[in-house]
């Protein structure tokens, strides 16, 4: 697109390009989706189309011989980069033969690192996850990790060499939103790599929450797909991420305790 | 023989392939794994790795998740 053309599409607003960048890779959209829980892959795609969404996470698992269509299927005709995970594992050697395996079926060594301390929370165990982390590292993964909303062990992931560190809002599919904002922005400023809110968001403001707080993307499946309306979530959670970006970009004004007339005072 | 695979027992051929495992489960050319006995197959290995009688094999792909 040439310069000329951008200034006629588009209001002045003075964005500008704002590419989020993982790895070398660029992508326009900031939020990633998941596609866990949709109730039929027909809703799915419609949802992802309307997201927006230019990267979204898949499992792997069994071949079901009954199953019709695919997931894979929708993100390639709807030109998606699928981003296999880890999820289900709880050790590192679990995760490593597992992303071994998204690596095979998929045609990409990038890779959501997930291991989970136990079913009932779904919370990270950080001991396995770092080991995790630089076994994958060394088997030449690009590693996005989803991780406790722990600043120290958010450190560690970059030091071992992760592309990206996602830390949680909430556990998984709780729709609790972003339960520490404190440490996320501790997070955020620490880090040297993007940092993606993954998991706890339940509804747009919580999504514009977490980009507000400085994080480089959102990675929400529940949300949507759980949604009475999963499409309109999708759509709701797109121009969330967006506002949420744009705001964080703006700045915001300070918080006062008292009110500051926005007015010119009137001469009587 | 006798073989597991994705956790059933089920009685296969003497040199039946890794690609024959795969097609008695699904006609998908792209977007599926093998691992035998825990040991990811590259898909250019398939059609020249037979099972052996006890062998794991697991065929999995891409599900809804995460």
């Amino acid at each position: 697109m040439t310069d000329t053309a951008t200034a006629a599409g588009r209001p002045a607003t003075g964005a500008g390009p704002d590419p989020l960048v993982i790895a070398g890779q660029e992508f326009d959209s900031r939020l990633i989706m998941g596609t866990g829980g949709a109730p039929s892959l027909h809703v799915l795609a419609e949802a992802l189309r309307a997201s927006g969404t230019e990267m979204t996470t898949v499992a792997m698992r069994r071949v079901d011989p009954g199953a019709r269509g695919s997931v894979w299927d929708v993100l390639r005709e709807n030109g998606i980069r699928a981003l296999p995970n880890t999820a289900g594992c709880f050790t590192a050697v679990d995760a490593l033969r597992t992303a071994r395996l998204g690596r095979e079926a998929l045609e990409t060594d990038w890779v959501k690192l997930e291991v989970v301390a136990d079913e009932r929370t779904l919370l990270p165990d950080p001991v396995e996850l770092l080991d995790a982390a630089e076994r994958l590292v060394d088997d030449g993964f690009t590693v996005l990790a989803y991780t406790n909303d722990d600043p120290v062990l958010a450190r560690r992931l970059e030091q071992v060499g992760c592309a990206a560190v996602m830390p949680l809002g909430a556990p998984i599919g709780s729709g609790l939103g972003i339960r520490n904002p404190h440490n996320i922005e501790l997070i955020v400023e620490e880090a040297g790599v993007p940092v993606i809110l993954d998991a706890g968001i339940g509804t747009a403001s919580e999504a514009a929450l977490a980009m507000e707080l400085g994080c480089d993307a959102v990675l929400l499946a529940t949300a949507v797909t759980r949604a009475q309306e999963p499409v309109l979530m999708a759509r709701a959670m797109r121009d969330a991420v967006s506002a949420g970006r744009l705001a964080r970009r703006a700045g915001r004004i300070p918080v006062r305790r008292y009110a500051h007339a926005s007015s010119p005072s009137a001469e009587k | 023989m006798d073989v597991t695979i994705n956790g059933e027992r089920r009685q296969v051929a003497p040199g039946t392939t890794v690609t024959e495992v795969v097609r008695s489960l699904t006609r998908a050319e792209r977007g599926v794994a093998v691992a035998l006995n825990d040991e990811v197959v590259p898909r250019a290995e398939w059609a020249r790795t037979a099972v052996a009688a006890d062998d794991r094999v697991d065929v999995l792909t891409a599900v809804q998740g995460g």
